[in-house]
C-alpha cells in the first residue's frame, strides 16, 4: 500500500535536504579541482586520491589525539596548502605544457601511489569517525536533519566563501584570476606566475584537504573509494563548468540531490548511476557545463 | 583486403634482419614452455594478455589519439558474454567471441557516438569512458542473473578441451601468445592501411585531416570500435583463465589504468610499444609481490601498483616517448620504420 | 559556362563587427585567381567561408555546381576542394612522405597508388629528398610547400591557397610561383589568398581586391594597380 501523501511529501523533503547538505561538501570538493583547473589548465586526477588521504589525516587525529574533524580541517588545509604548493613548484610545473595525456599519466601515477600507499598502511576496511554527536538530529516539523550534516555543509560553504572572498579582494586572488584570463598578458605585466601556479594548487588541495576532513563525519573512510571521488569531483566539475567556480559548488548540490533523491527513491547502488545519467545528459545538451563559458 | 596478401607483404618490406630477430624471438616463446614452471607459464600469460590489450587500446591513443580510461569495460563485457554463453548454453568460447566482440563494439559505438558526434575530447571523452566502466560494474554488481556481487563462476573441469578453453596453464600460455602475435600483425596491417594513415592525421590535427577529405568522426568510430573488439577476445580469455568474474575487479578503474601502462611505458603510437612495455612491466611487478611476500612474510596488496605509479611518473618524466623509441635509437634504426 | 567557383552577396559579422560585406566573385575553371587587400580587409573570414570552416550569415557560395554552404571540409575536399591553411598545420610527428600520402588518400584506389600520387606530388613540390623526414624537422619553406603538396595530392579541381608567400624570402617566392604556374597549367585551377603584392601580380590572371571587408575593385593586374580606388586604399605606399 502506498503511504499516504503527506508522508510521502515529508520523505522527499529530507532527502532534498540531505543531498542538499552533502553536495555542498561535495562541491568544496570539487571547487579545489575547478580552481586548478582554470588557473593552471591542469586536471588533477589524484584528487580523490588527496581527498582520501584528507579522510585518513582527519581520522588518525580524532582517533590518536581526539582532535574533532571540524577542528582538525583546518591544519589539515594548511598542509595541504604546502604539499600543493611544493607539488605544483617540483613535479607538476614542468608538465604545464606538456601534452594533456602525459600530464595525466604523471597524476595517474601520482594518484596509483597514493591510494596504494593507504591501502598498505591503512589496509582496506572501512574506518569511521564515530564522533559522540554523530547521530544527533533536528527535528523540523516533519523533517530530521542530521547535526554533522549540518555543520560539515556549514564549513564547507564558510571556506568556499573564504576562496571566493580571496579571489575577488585581495591583490594575489586578482593577479591569479588575471593569469587565468590571460597568460601572456600576466607575464608582460610582471606577475611572477610560477608562484600564482604554485599558490592556486596550493589553494585548490587546501579545499580538498578540508573536504576530506569535513567527509570523514559523512562517510567511511577506505583506500578504494578514492577513484570515485576524483571521478565524483569530476563529473561535478563538467557539470558545472570548467573553471567556474560557482559552477562547482552548483555541479555539487545537484549532484548531491540526485544522489541522495536516486538512493532512496530507486536504490542505494543506483547513487552514481544518477550523477553519471546527469554527467551524459550535460555533456549531449551543454558540453561546456551549466555555468561555463564555451571555450 | 586479402589477409594473406597483406601478411606477405608486411614480410616483404621488413628489412631482413629485423625480421630474423623477431622469427627467433617467436621461436623462444614457442619452445620456452619446455623450461617454464606453473609460476612462470603464468607470468608469461599475463605479459602476453597485457601486451594484447595494450595493442588495442593502443589503436586508439596510440594511432588516433583518443584517450580511453574505461577499457576494463570491453575486458568485461567480453568475458561476460563468453562466460555466460559456455555456462549457461555450453556454446564453446571459441563461438561465443564473436557475441562477445558485438556486445564489446555496441558499447563503443555508443560511448563515441556520444563524445565524438558532440565533439568531447581529451580529459572530458575520458571521463566518459570511465563513467561507463563505472555505469556497467554497478549494473552487473545488481544484475542476479550474472551473480551480481558475488561473482560469476565458471567451473572447473578435469577433462582439458582446448577449444573450450578448458585446461592448463600451457594452454593458456599458447592461446595468449597467439593473441599476442595476431594483435601485433593486425595492428601492423592497420598502421599500414587507409584507415591507420587516417587515424594518424585525426591524432596530429583533426582540422587539417579534415580538410584532406578524412571523415574525422568515422575514423575516431572505428578506432573506438575495432579497439573495443579486441579488448573483448582479451576479455573472453582472461575469463576462461580466472576462472571467475567479480564485477568490482573486471570493471575496476584500477584495471583501467593497468592495461594502458604498457603502451605508454613502451612506446605510444608505436607496434613494439605494446609489447616491450608489458615485457618490461609485468616481470617486474611479479618480482616485486614475490619480494615483498618473502620479506614481509605475508603478500600487502597494492606494493605492485605502488611501483607501477612510480614508474608510470619516472617513465613520462624522462623518455615521454616511451622506451622503444629509445631503444630504436640505440639500435640505429631509422625513424621512420618500426 | 558556369563558374567553377561562385560567391554571391556573402556577408559575415562578428559581434557588430562586419568582417566581409556583401562581397560576389566568381572564379572560372583552369585560371588563377587572388584576393588580396591590406590587413584586416576580410581575406581570411572570405576563404574560411569558401573552405567550409564558417557559414556566410547571408548569400551563397556554390562550387561546381552545387551550394557549399553547410557542408562539411571533408565533403567539399571530395567534391574537389582543397584548402591549405594561413599557419600551415602539417601532421608533426609523421614523415613528408606520409603527410603527402594521407593526402593522396582521397582519390588513390589502394594505398600504393596513394604512395605513388604522394611521390609524384613532392617532386613536383621540390620536396622529394626529404620525403624521410618527419614534417616537424622541416624549414618555414619546406612546411608551407608541404602545405601545398598535401592539398594538391587530394586530386583537386581547385586548390585553395591562404597566403602561402607569407614570410617567404624572395628567391623562395620565386620558386614557389615557378611550382603554382606549373600546378595550373596541369589544369587545377587556383584560388590565392595573398597579401605579397609582386607575386600575385606576376601570378593571377584576375584580382580581386577586398577592403573593410567590401570589394573596392575586380580585373586585370593592370587594371587593378590602375583602380584609383586600389590606389589610395591599399597600394598607396607600396606603388608610389
Amino acid at each position: 500500500m502506498d503511504p499516504p501523501n503527506g508522508m510521502l511529501w515529508s520523505l522527499y523533503a529530507n532527502v532534498l535536504v540531505q543531498g542538499v547538505l552533502t553536495g555542498l561538501v561535495y562541491g568544496l570538493m570539487a571547487l579545489g579541482l575547478s580552481v586548478i583547473f582554470g588557473v593552471v589548465r591542469v586536471v588533477n586526477f589524484a584528487h580523490g586520491e588527496f581527498a582520501v588521504v584528507g579522510m585518513y589525516a582527519a581520522f588518525v587525529l580524532f582517533r590518536s589525539f581526539g582532535i574533532d574533524p571540524f577542528v582538525s580541517m583546518l591544519p589539515i588545509a594548511a598542509v595541504f596548502f604546502v604539499i600543493g604548493y611544493g607539488l605544483q613548484r617540483t613535479l607538476i610545473n614542468p608538465f604545464v605544457s606538456r601534452p594533456e595525456h602525459e600530464q595525466f599519466i604523471l597524476l595517474v601515477g601520482l594518484a596509483i601511489i597514493m591510494v596504494n600507499g593507504t591501502l598498505m598502511i591503512f589496509g582496506p576496511d572501512a574506518r569511521s569517525a564515530n564522533l559522540s554527536y554523530s547521530f544527533d538530529s533536528w527535528e523540523i516539523g516533519a523533517i530530521i536533519v542530521d547535526k554533522v550534516r549540518v555543520y560539515a555543509a556549514t564549513a564547507a560553504l564558510a571556506v568556499a566563501a573564504l576562496l571566493f572572498a580571496f579571489f575577488r579582494f585581495t591583490a594575489t586572488g586578482v593577479a591569479i584570476r588575471a593569469c587565468a584570463d590571460n597568460l601572456v598578458g600576466a607575464a608582460v605585466v610582471g606577475l611572477d606566475v610560477k608562484k600564482l601556479y604554485a599558490l592556486t594548487f596550493g589553494l585548490g588541495l587546501a579545499c580538498v584537504g578540508a573536504a576530506g576532513a569535513l567527509m570523514v563525519t559523512l562517510t567511511d573512510a577506505t583506500p578504494m573509494i578514492a577513484p570515485a571521488f576524483t571521478l565524483l569531483a569530476f563529473t561535478i566539475v563538467i557539470i558545472g563548468g570548467m573553471g567556474s567556480m560557482t559552477g562547482a559548488i552548483v555541479g555539487g548540490l545537484l549532484i548531491g540531490i540526485a544522489e541522495a533523491m536516486a538512493s532512496v527513491l530507486i536504490a542505494p547502488s543506483m547513487k552514481t548511476m544518477a550523477s553519471f545519467g546527469l554527467l551524459v545528459l550535460v555533456l549531449a545538451l551543454r558540453p561546456q557545463g551549466l555555468l561555463g563559458r564555451r571555450a | 583486403m586479402n589477409p594473406f596478401a597483406t601478411l606477405a607483404r608486411l614480410v616483404d618490406e621488413a628489412p631482413r634482419r629485423a625480421l630474423l630477430l623477431l622469427a627467433a624471438f617467436v621461436a623462444v616463446l614457442l619452445v620456452a614452455p619446455v623450461v617454464l614452471d606453473r609460476y612462470l607459464l603464468s607470468v608469461f600469460f599475463l605479459i602476453f594478455w597485457f601486451a594484447t590489450v595494450g595493442q588495442a587500446w593502443n589503436i586508439m591513443m596510440g594511432f588516433c589519439g583518443q584517450l580511453s580510461l574505461g577499457h576494463a569495460l570491453y575486458v568485461g563485457l567480453g568475458g561476460y558474454v563468453g562466460a555466460l554463453f559456455w555456462v549457461k548454453f555450453g556454446i564453446s568460447p571459441a563461438i561465443a567471441i564473436v557475441p562477445a566482440m558485438l556486445v564489446a563494439v555496441a558499447f563503443g559505438a555508443v560511448i563515441g557516438w556520444l563524445g565524438f558526434r558532440f565533439g568531447i575530447e581529451g580529459v572530458y571523452f575520458a571521463l566518459l569512458t570511465i563513467a561507463f566502466a563505472e555505469v556497467a560494474r554497478i549494473g552487473f554488481d545488481n544484475w542476479s542473473f550474472v551473480g551480481g556481487a558475488a561473482g560469476f563462476f565458471i567451473p572447473v573441469s578435469s577433462a582439458a578441451s582446448p577449444v573450450n578453453l578448458r585446461g592448463g596453464p600451457m594452454l593458456f600460455y599458447y592461446v595468449a601468445l597467439a593473441m599476442m602475435i595476431i594483435a601485433f600483425i593486425l595492428c601492423a596491417a592497420l598502421r599500414r592501411s587507409r584507415l591507420g594513415h587516417a587515424w594518424l592525421a585525426v591524432r596530429e590535427d583533426a582540422e587539417a585531416a579534415r580538410a584532406l577529405g578524412i571523415d574525422v568522426f568515422r575514423a575516431k568510430m572505428a578506432a573506438v570500435v575495432i579497439s573495443a573488439a579486441m579488448t573483448a577476445v582479451a576479455g573472453v580469455v582472461y575469463a576462461f583463465y580466472q576462472n571467475n568474474l567479480f564485477p568490482s575487479q573486471t570493471f575496476d578503474i584500477a584495471r583501467s589504468i593497468e592495461m594502458i601502462l604498457a603502451p605508454i611505458i613502451g612506446g605510444l603510437g608505436t607496434l613494439f610499444g605494446p609489447i616491450l612495455g608489458a615485457f618490461i612491466l609485468t616481470p617486474l611487478g611479479q618480482t616485486l609481490i614475490a619480494l615483498v611476500e618473502k620479506i614481509a612474510g605475508r603478500a600487502i596488496p597494492g606494493v605492485n601498483l605502488v611501483f607501477y605509479g612510480a614508474a608510470l611518473m619516472v617513465i613520462i618524466w624522462f623518455t615521454p616517448n616511451g622506451v622503444w623509441p629509445w631503444l630504436k635509437k640505440k639500435l640505429g634504426i631509422p625513424e621512420g620504420r618500426e | 559556362m558556369t563558374p567553377l567557383l561562385d560567391v554571391q552577396g556573402v556577408t559575415k559579422r562578428f559581434r557588430g563587427l562586419t568582417a566581409v560585406d556583401n562581397v560576389s566573385l566568381s572564379v572560372e575553371e583552369g585560371e588563377i585567381f587572388a584576393v588580396i587587400g591590406p590587413n584586416g580587409a576580410g581575406k581570411t573570414t572570405l576563404f574560411n567561408i569558401i573552405a567550409g570552416a564558417m557559414t556566410p550569415d547571408t548569400g551563397s557560395v556554390t562550387f561546381a555546381g552545387a551550394s557549399a554552404v553547410g557542408v562539411q571540409p571533408h565533403e567539399l575536399c571530395r567534391r574537389g576542394l582543397a584548402r591549405t591553411f594561413q599557419i600551415v598545420r602539417p601532421f608533426p610527428e609523421l614523415t613528408v612522405m606520409e603527410n603527402a600520402t594521407i593526402g593522396a588518400m582521397m582519390r588513390a584506389p589502394d594505398m600504393d597508388a596513394a604512395r605513388a600520387r604522394a611521390g609524384e606530388v613532392l617532386r613536383q613540390l621540390d620536396l622529394w629528398d626529404r620525403r624521410e623526414a618527419k614534417a616537424k624537422s622541416l624549414t618555414l619553406p619546406d612546411r608551407k610547400r608541404l602545405e601545398c603538396a598535401r592539398a594538391l595530392a587530394t586530386g583537386p579541381r581547385l586548390l585553395l591557397l591562404d597566403e602561402v608567400m607569407a614570410g617567404l624570402r624572395p628567391t623562395e617566392v620565386d620558386r614557389i610561383v615557378a611550382i603554382l604556374r606549373e600546378i595550373n597549367r596541369s589544369g587545377v585551377t587556383i584560388l590565392l589568398i595573398e597579401h605579397v603584392m609582386r607575386a600575385t601580380m606576376a601570378l593571377a590572371g584576375r584580382i580581386h581586391v577586398l577592403h573593410h571587408g567590401a570589394t573596392i575593385a575586380e580585373g586585370t593586374p593592370e587594371e587593378v594597380t590602375r583602380h584609383p580606388k586600389v590606389l589610395e586604399s591599399y597600394l598607396g605606399a607600396e606603388a608610389l
